[in-house]
């Protein structure tokens, strides 16, 4: 038998893993890439705790996250195009136009 | 050791390292292969977690359609290197320090306030069923009518989004 805190404690590492790629990249696509990472994460916790209660709903709100994940990739990927036509990069250092 | 705690152990190290790797390549077509790796580990941790639904919508969504999209992106861009540039010498240090913090603290939660110890219950024959498909679908189309409705019009507005923000207007150069 798996304890379910092994499920969470591998959850756990694999957001910090994603955080770690958001504030340590500077590549605004593997940036990206770590907010997925981060979002799936959370889906494995809301997984493990649908299988211990024995209830459907935290399958239902992965299904919804997933969703969202793919709307939210589409739009972002679009930005990253758009902002790699004006500067010719995706170098999130370079991204500083607004800085006073 | 139970066959299920070796297939978790196994599985684990796999989806870490492919994450790991994910962080560390330079290269950033093999960080989405990488990527795609752990999306199939963790579809697998799905199954066995009795979800079969949403390992499968994970394989097709996130390890198809999403890094499908990315990796689209980034040939398109030619961005698979970035120039090196200058960082702030004490980011890199505080980073990995806040990460490891985070660790600990998720640790402490865990080790300190877990009620009981629940184990996961390994999925049947009828988990995999038809059966089990349909009550998910139908809490989604009774009880979730209105978030499953809101979902399409998310998409619908984020396809829009994506279309408006990458349109060449008329006369526009580039």
């Amino acid at each position: 038998m798996v304890p379910q805190t092994y499920y969470i404690a591998l959850s756990a590492v694999l957001f910090t893993l994603g955080a770690l790629g958001v504030l340590v990249r500077r590549n605004a696509l593997i940036i990206f890439m770590s907010v997925e990472l981060m979002l799936n994460a959370a889906n494995l916790a809301f997984v493990a705790f649908a299988n211990t209660y024995q209830h459907l709903n935290g399958q239902i709100i992965v299904f919804f996250v997933i969703a969202v994940a793919a709307a939210e990739v589409a739009v972002g990927l679009a930005l990253i195009v758009a902002i790699f036509k004006t500067r010719q990069s995706i170098d999130v250092d370079t991204m500083s136009s607004l800085k006073g | 050791m139970s066959v299920d705690l070796i297939l978790f152990f196994v599985l684990a190290l796999v989806a870490v390292a492919a994450a790991i790797g994910m962080l560390l390549s330079q290269n950033a077509v093999y960080s989405a292969l990488f990527l795609v790796i752990n999306f199939a580990t963790v579809a697998v941790f799905y199954l066995l977690l009795g979800a079969p639904f949403i390992a499968m919508a994970q394989i097709t969504v996130y390890a198809g359609a999403i890094m499908v999209l990315f990796l689209f992106v980034i040939m398109l861009l030619g961005a698979e290197k970035l120039a090196p540039g200058k960082v702030l010498p004490y980011q890199r240090p505080l980073a990995i320090g806040l990460a490891v913090l985070l660790v600990a603290e998720a640790a402490y939660l865990l080790l300190s306030r877990v009620q009981s110890v629940a184990a996961i219950v390994t999925p049947t024959v009828e988990t995999n069923t038809v059966e089990e498909i349909r009550r998910l679908g139908m809490a989604l189309f009774s009880d979730y009518l209105l978030p499953f409705e809101v979902t399409s019009v998310v998409l619908l507005v984020a396809m829009v989004g994506a279309i408006v923000l990458t349109i060449r207007e008329k006369g526009e150069q580039g």
